[in-house]
């Protein structure tokens, strides 16, 4: 149940129409990550916010920890050490979470009615009461973003703060950030922030500075500013062209279409059968086996 | 800092060396990224390591640890042979016209007067030619070989780039295009602000690492300046406190030195070079008296017309004294200087462990420190505190120190049955838990008020100490005892007296008048009622009518009220000068030598971030800021802006103040890969700092190349502070586990993967930890040989939430700062091999 400031403006496995009596302005995230300093003081807050406390876990050679994301760590620093040109070594430093995509992959492939919902002001949430933990979402998402809890079974993600942002204040992660390389607000403005950001860059010699807002899922509520916005893949793997499943798009499409097709044989062959044999009768020898 | 942290903004370049203030500093870093951002500031990081700080820098280049002075030192030679340098600046505020002694000279990394035997210099030589009014000679042409321009000149002319590229392996190419972006900034409207940390005073020649980049500032004329300036980012909170009010074991509060009993000593503004160690100790009769000891600590001008500030040491003197013994300190007994200590040598921390060490020591208390893990050798450390009979440890967490007699496995291997010390615990409050005000690196006293109750038993510090000290009293007072009267006699004028109380203590140390206070220029006019605050250390009075318990903090509690609870950030000028915010020592000044902002005729070298400027009209200073200056002498007076130094100037030239000599020259670290200094043409004397702190007894504890072939760095992470936050979960989660630091060159030569364990050991001990390997740490190759580095964070111990991990201490060298004595924590010898 979202609180009254939300609108959901979709729900998983819900034919029910979204309200649209209430114009909500569309809100977006902006991590510029040539700001960023990876001090994961938004892991951090992340957490303390959203009264997770993963485990205190192993260093695995890297700087990432903890190693991946957890239903306990909706956020983490991914530290790649890439060289674009020979000798010239950069430290990308890529906040890692839900993208909050405006055609969210996880709510098209959830089968659970209303466990994933996407808010009219952008944000996709999970409802974890109606989840049935079948990691469909997983399959779903094209960041490989959410995870099951071992606990009680069932997907979390980052909220992008829902529960603030529905009292008008911003995500915990871009409060704490100390250089303000995770800056929040409508979508719009984002925009023109990033805007400014990437001229800035394109002076310090960054001739493919840019925007990811990738189109593949009508733009996301999370973006980046990156240096490299041609090769995202350099940032520990950010994906070039995110696009749903071929899954979601078989699940959605044809494979809907046959279940459909399927019901509707079994409705009618139930209703031919009743009319040809009459009611079901017990018999008692299979009563008694 | 000389600035502040917001200034920082104003700046167009930015320097991070010998620092990391990404990962060290994350929230004082944003006023970078505000200047990078806001003010097109570029970003330079000069580091051994690729850090965070590197990863949103413009330029990086690699070093080797322990080659900074050679980098520095190169950057000299730079600006002086392109003439990069601000000439009306340089000519008129610092010693570039200045003779020096026709006896100074250098020769193979010496200095003129050095013994060996003692590991020391006779400074005599290192001192201008005075004339017979006793003013400092100057040539104005700069011709004279002797003047401190030519000598500059000749004494870092052998820095070159390619010195450069073979001592420190960074490229000659970066190199150079670092120093183009440095010399853009001898521009009048064009500053640099330097930011550094431990990365440079944990060296035996930190000091002289920090001088270097005030001599490149200098030339550049970036002191006084906006967006310029030396900057320290003090790591503990409230480190730059506990220096202000003079916990350190050879100075009284505000910087007063210590009186020694015999050799003659000058005090120092700050604490880059505190007195040499003093020769043995002196009968009574021998010791100076308390009129010698404030005549030689008020510095006369050396100049014509110098404001020399340090001439009235008296006051602040004076007035320490009456806040210590009130009504007890008399003219007649010398305000109770008897009763002070006199310094036979230093007590640093080194000496503290050696005494300690050598069955000298009974008891040591302490408080908000942690030695076990923060002095180098630990099993130095570890064996001194077991010959103690006493320990006391006053802390909010139970910390290594407190729990170094417990068997912790491999992490503390020792054997609890044979250690006798008795530690007691006395639990204090963690800053949250208690009212009072932090010093932060911008100088700004900030009041805080409590969030929180402290947990159990535990008590602040105040109360703790008061226990102690009303204990002690009674005792004396009921007993006797050698020397009670510094006890029996201690003003303790506090409304509870077991719990001083944060307001009383803050009031004391900004000072009172204890009689009226009158206008030396008008004896009728009452600057200040008896009993009533003081504004400020121009009201301070030698004659026992103020009380002051740190001359540099008067004015942070006047009769206005609080000034240190002060929140108003308003910035009228736009520029960061928030005069309303909090109180910023001294006088609320923002900006150390403002007035080398303004030309000679007090006009703003850049009108766009004008600081003070001469107003004629109202014949005043004025401006953002408040002067550091005379706000009524006139330009035309000539005075010069470094008003504590008694000539006024900026010194190139150090005098006599350091240790190891007045320039600044590289020396290997005590542990070096190098087994020559080509700088010093090969003096084995002169291979590692002449005069760096060492103890004979710690000689065999020393590492050669052959043996322990790589270097060795140790540092902080941003996901932790110090030995504290392994006891937060949180941060535990987000650097759980102990690692090291490898370039993917050594890994592979030593067939270690990321995530493998190895064991890195010293001639001192050795840890093991998981492998992080990176290419953020280069080969490098230095005077024909390829050297590697290996990096130590230091955060684990074996208390707290985080997983156990062995002291980073267990590696470092007993060696000192030839001034301060900082341990040589940044550069030392290791092997490394795969578990």
């Amino acid at each position: 149940m979202a609180l009254q400031s939300l609108d959901i403006s979709a729900r998983s496995a819900t034919t029910t129409p979204a309200p649209q009596a209430r114009k909500t302005v569309e809100l977006a995230k902006l991590i510029d990550i040539s700001k960023c300093i990876g001090c994961k003081a938004c892991q951090v807050a992340c957490q303390e916010w959203n009264d997770l406390r993963d485990t205190v876990g192993r260093n695995v050679g890297v700087y990432d920890n903890p190693a991946d994301l957890t239903a306990q760590s909706w956020t983490i620093m991914r530290y790649a050490e890439v060289e674009p040109a020979p000798g010239k070594l950069q430290w990308l430093i890529r906040k890692d979470g839900c993208m909050h995509c405006s055609d969210p992959g996880c709510l098209a492939s959830c089968p659970a009615p209303g466990a994933i919902v996407k808010y009219s002001n952008g944000i996709v949430d999970f409802h974890q009461e109606n989840c049935t933990g079948c990691g469909y979402c997983i399959i779903g998402c094209p960041f490989n973003i959410p995870r099951i809890s071992a606990e009680d079974g069932k997907a979390y993600k980052c909220t992008l703060c829902s529960d603030r942002v529905a009292v008008g204040t911003e995500p915990a992660c871009a409060k704490v950030c100390p250089t303000g390389a995770i800056v929040f607000g409508s979508k719009k403005d984002m925009h023109q922030h990033a805007a400014e950001r990437i001229l800035d860059l394109k002076e310090r010699g960054f001739a493919q500075a840019g925007l990811y807002d990738p189109p593949g899922v009508e733009g996301t509520h999370v973006m980046y500013v990156l240096h490299h916005a041609d090769k995202p893949e350099l940032y520990s793997g950010l994906p070039r062209e995110p696009m749903l499943s071929p899954l979601v798009g078989l699940w959605k499409g044809f494979a809907k279409t046959v279940m459909n097709a399927g019901l509707a044989a079994a409705v009618l062959a139930a209703f031919f059968h009743y009319v040809s044999q009459g009611p079901n009768k017990e018999h008692e020898e299979e009563e008694v086996a | 800092m000389t600035n502040h942290w917001v200034d920082i903004k104003n700046a167009n370049l930015i320097l991070i060396m010998g620092g990391n203030a990404a990962e060290a500093h994350p929230c004082g870093f944003k006023w970078v990224t505000e200047a990078k951002a806001h003010n097109g500031a570029k970003l330079i990081v000069v580091d051994p390591r690729f850090t965070r700080s590197a990863a949103v820098a413009d330029m990086y280049a690699p070093i080797r640890p322990g080659s900074d002075i050679v980098f520095l030192g190169g950057v000299l030679n730079y600006l002086l042979s392109t003439d990069a340098i601000n000439r009306a600046y340089v000519r008129a505020y610092t010693d570039f016209t200045f003779l020096v002694d026709e006896g100074f000279s250098f020769q193979d990394g010496l200095f003129s007067g050095y013994d060996p035997a003692t590991r020391s210099y006779d400074k005599k030589t290192w001192n201008y030619q005075l004339g017979p009014d006793g003013y400092v000679l100057t040539d104005p042409t700069l011709q004279h070989p002797y003047c401190v321009y030519q000598l500059l000149k000749k004494h870092y002319a052998r820095y070159t780039p390619e010195m450069v590229a073979t001592l420190c392996g960074t490229p000659k190419e970066d190199f150079l295009a670092i120093c183009k972006l440095i010399a853009e900034t001898a521009a009048p409207d064009k500053t640099l602000s330097a930011l550094y940390a431990l990365g440079w005073t944990q060296h035996s020649k930190g000091s002289q690492n920090i001088r270097t980049i005030c001599m490149i500032q200098l030339l550049l004329g970036n002191v006084g300046m906006a967006g310029g300036g030396v900057n320290a980012l003090r790591g503990h909170s409230n480190i730059q406190g506990l220096t202000d009010l003079g916990l350190l074991s050879n100075l009284l509060p505000g910087y007063l030195n210590l009186p020694g009993e015999s050799k003659p000593v000058q005090p120092q503004a700050g604490t880059d070079s505190p007195e040499q160690p003093m020769q043995s100790s002196l009968p009574v009769d021998a010791r100076e008296s308390v009129a010698a000891y404030i005549a030689r600590s008020s510095l006369k001008p050396l100049r014509p017309n110098q404001m020399s500030y340090w001439q009235h040491f008296g006051r602040f003197f004076v007035s320490t004294m009456k806040a210590w013994y009130g009504d007890a300190a008399t003219e007649e007994n010398g305000w109770c200087f008897e009763w002070l200590p006199k310094l036979d040598k230093q007590y640093d921390i080194l000496q503290v462990f050696e005494n300690m060490n050598n069955g000298e020591m009974n008891g040591y208390f302490c408080q908000g420190f942690n030695p076990l893990a923060s002095a180098p050798c630990k099993i130095k450390v570890s064996s001194a505190l077991a010959k103690l009979k006493y320990l006391v440890v006053i802390d909010p967490l139970a910390t290594e120190t407190s729990e170094f007699w417990q068997d912790h496995g491999e992490y503390n291997d020792v054997d609890p049955a044979s250690i006798q010390t008795e530690v007691f615990r006395l639990p204090s409050t963690c800053f949250a838990e208690e009212d009072g005000s932090l010093v932060n690196s911008s100088r700004w006293l900030q009041w805080h008020w409590q969030a929180a109750d402290p947990p159990g038993e535990a008590k602040g510090d105040q109360a703790i100490m008061a226990g102690i000290f009303l204990k002690l009293r009674e005792m004396y007072a009921k007993d006797g005892g050698a020397f009670p009267d510094p006890i029996l006699n201690l003003h303790w004028p506090y409304l509870r007296p077991h719990a001083p109380s944060p307001e009383e203590l803050a009031r004391e140390f900004s000072g009172k008048a204890l009689r009226d206070v009158t206008d030396p220029a008008d004896p009728d006019r009452v600057l200040v009622r008896a009993g009533q605050q003081l504004n400020g250390f121009g009201e301070l009075r030698d004659d026992g009518s103020t009380s002051c318990g740190c001359w540099i903090f008067a004015g942070c509690w006047s009769e206005q009220g609080n000034l240190m609870a002060r929140r108003d950030n308003s910035d009228p000028y736009g520029i960061g000068q928030t005069l309303n915010w909090a109180f910023s020592w001294p006088a609320n000044r923002r900006i150390l030598y403002n007035r080398a902002s303004c030309d000679v005729e007090g006009k703003p070298f850049d009108a766009s971030r004008r600081l003070i400027y001469w107003d004629a009209t109202r014949a005043r200073w004025v401006g953002s800021d408040v002067p550091d200056f005379n706000a009524t002498s006139s330009p035309a007076d000539g005075m010069g802006p470094f008003i504590m130094n008694p000539e006024g100037v900026g010194r190139l030239f150090a005098v006599d103040k350091m240790a190891e000599g007045p320039f600044p020259e590289h020396y290997e670290p005590v542990e070096s890969p190098l087994a020559f200094n080509p700088l010093s043409n090969g003096n084995e004397a002169a291979r590692f700092n002449p005069a760096a702190r060492i103890f004979a007894s710690d000689s065999d504890s020393f590492g050669r190349a052959e043996e322990f072939p790589y270097v060795c760095t140790t540092y902080r992470l941003t996901e932790h502070f110090h030995f504290w936050t392994k006891h937060a979960r949180l941060n535990a989660i987000i650097q759980p586990e102990q690692f090291v630091e490898l370039g993917e060159e050594l890994a592979m030569e030593k067939g270690i993967k990321a995530g493998d364990t190895v064991r890195v050991t010293s001639k001192r001990g050795f840890i093991v930890a998981m492998a992080v390997v990176t290419k953020r740490i280069r080969q490098l190759d230095i005077a024909g040989k390829k050297v590697h580095t290996v990096g130590v964070p230091l955060h684990w111990g074996f208390l707290g939430v985080a997983k156990n991990g062995y002291l980073a201490n267990t590696l470092t060298p007993f060696v000192g700062d030839a001034n301060t004595n900082t341990p040589e924590f940044k550069a030392f010898l290791v092997q490394v091999e795969k578990v």
